[in-house]
């Protein structure tokens, strides 16, 4: 299928001239090089441990920041180990937070292992099960435009699945491997921005 | 000298008032529920309930990032449930400020509680976080302050144990 998404090139879309009030989360792996190949940006945060917490770090964030567009990009492994956050999205129902699962349905970074989502688990219905409404699939380059506008600018929280190839693009690294270097630019442009 | 759950659940309340807390995430536990029933009162904190404890330590480090600060409320069996996610403040040196009721030590009758009660000093402690005791109520409200300062100012990740003694026996006859 010529038409399957690739991932760096989905996140470099989504990011490519970019609201100034945007603020990226990236989870473990490879969301966070993804989003690193996008171009390097204090506005962004990505995690490259602590699996599970991408997603209560973005929903922090967001009910810290209620005036600014907080987005994460999660892979399918990320989501599925910490699955219940998305309850606890549903029930804080943050207006500013949009969420991008990355699902290629494997463990990327490892070897490639199946997931969950790879047999029968459906993020997206989990999602709406959780009591987020304005959710959405998609699969095919026709609909990137909509959906982000969606992450961009739908009243949230708004879930999204992306299914992208299963493909390991050339590693790209953040600023910086080390967390204090990361969280003080990050933070600073938060709280500090231009 | 505070003396009753409702007495130190209000010295917290005061203390996270001092340190501009904003925001408390819980897993709720019987012995924080007078903390909690306040906190849900104040217009001046935001309560989150979580799924599961961990979820709580990502949540707090991203608020403060967005520069609210806050607390984690659990009993001692949340703890183990953190301990991975423990990495993300201490790697960040994000601060990070957990009140955690202890089961499984002082007059405990449920077999299963034992293990994390003995388990949280060190599961804490071995993921660098400042462990802070209070046996007694009127040392509850210096230990928090004492846990919230360490946390905020030297941006370490800090934790009180409100030991099962102090929760006591009396609040599971009452319930």
């Amino acid at each position: 299928m010529s038409d399957v998404l690739s991932r760096r090139d989905l996140v470099a879309t989504l990011l490519a001239d970019r609201p100034a009030d945007l603020l990226v989360v990236s989870s473990l792996g490879s969301p966070t090089w993804d989003v690193a190949a996008a171009g390097d940006d204090p506005r962004d945060f990505g995690f490259i441990g602590a699996m599970g917490q991408a997603g209560p770090f973005a929903l922090g964030l967001a009910l810290a920041q209620p005036e600014r567009r907080v987005m994460l990009f999660a892979g399918d492994g990320e989501l599925l180990m910490s699955l219940g956050v998305l309850a606890t999205i549903g029930s804080q129902s943050p207006a500013n937070l949009a969420v991008l699962a990355l699902d290629n349905e494997s463990y990327g970074e490892t070897g490639g292992q199946p997931t969950a989502t790879a047999a029968a688990t459906d993020l997206e219905a989990v999602a709406r099960a959780c009591g987020v409404e304005t959710t959405s699939t998609v699969s095919a380059s026709a609909e990137i435009a909509g959906l982000r506008s969606r992450l961009l600018e739908a009243e949230g929280p708004v879930f999204a699945v992306a299914k992208i190839a299963p493909d390991q693009p050339p590693l790209a690294f953040p600023h910086s491997f080390d967390g204090v270097t990361a969280i003080n630019r990050f933070r600073g442009a938060v709280l500090e921005p231009e | 000298m505070a003396a009753t759950a409702e007495d130190w659940s209000a010295d917290i309340f005061e203390v996270f008032r001092a340190h501009e807390l904003s925001l408390v995430a819980h897993v709720p536990d019987a012995g924080h529920s007078a903390l909690l029933e306040r906190c849900r009162r104040s217009s001046e904190l935001d309560v989150v309930g979580l799924t599961t404890e961990e979820e709580g330590v990502g949540l707090l480090c991203g608020a403060w990032a967005g520069g609210r600060k806050g607390a984690l409320l659990m009993q001692s069996s949340g703890v183990g449930n953190c301990v991975n996610a423990l990495a993300l403040p201490a790697i960040c040196r994000i601060p990070f400020l957990t009140v955690v009721t202890m089961r499984g030590e002082w007059g405990e009758f449920i077999p299963w509680q034992v293990p994390m009660g003995l388990g949280t000093p060190p599961v804490l402690e071995a993921m660098s976080v400042r462990v802070f005791r209070a046996d007694v109520p009127g040392e509850v409200e210096e230990t928090v302050d004492a846990a919230a300062s360490l946390a905020f100012s030297t941006r370490q990740s800090a934790a009180v144990l409100l030991s099962q003694r102090l929760i006591g026996a009396k609040q599971f006859e009452e319930s």
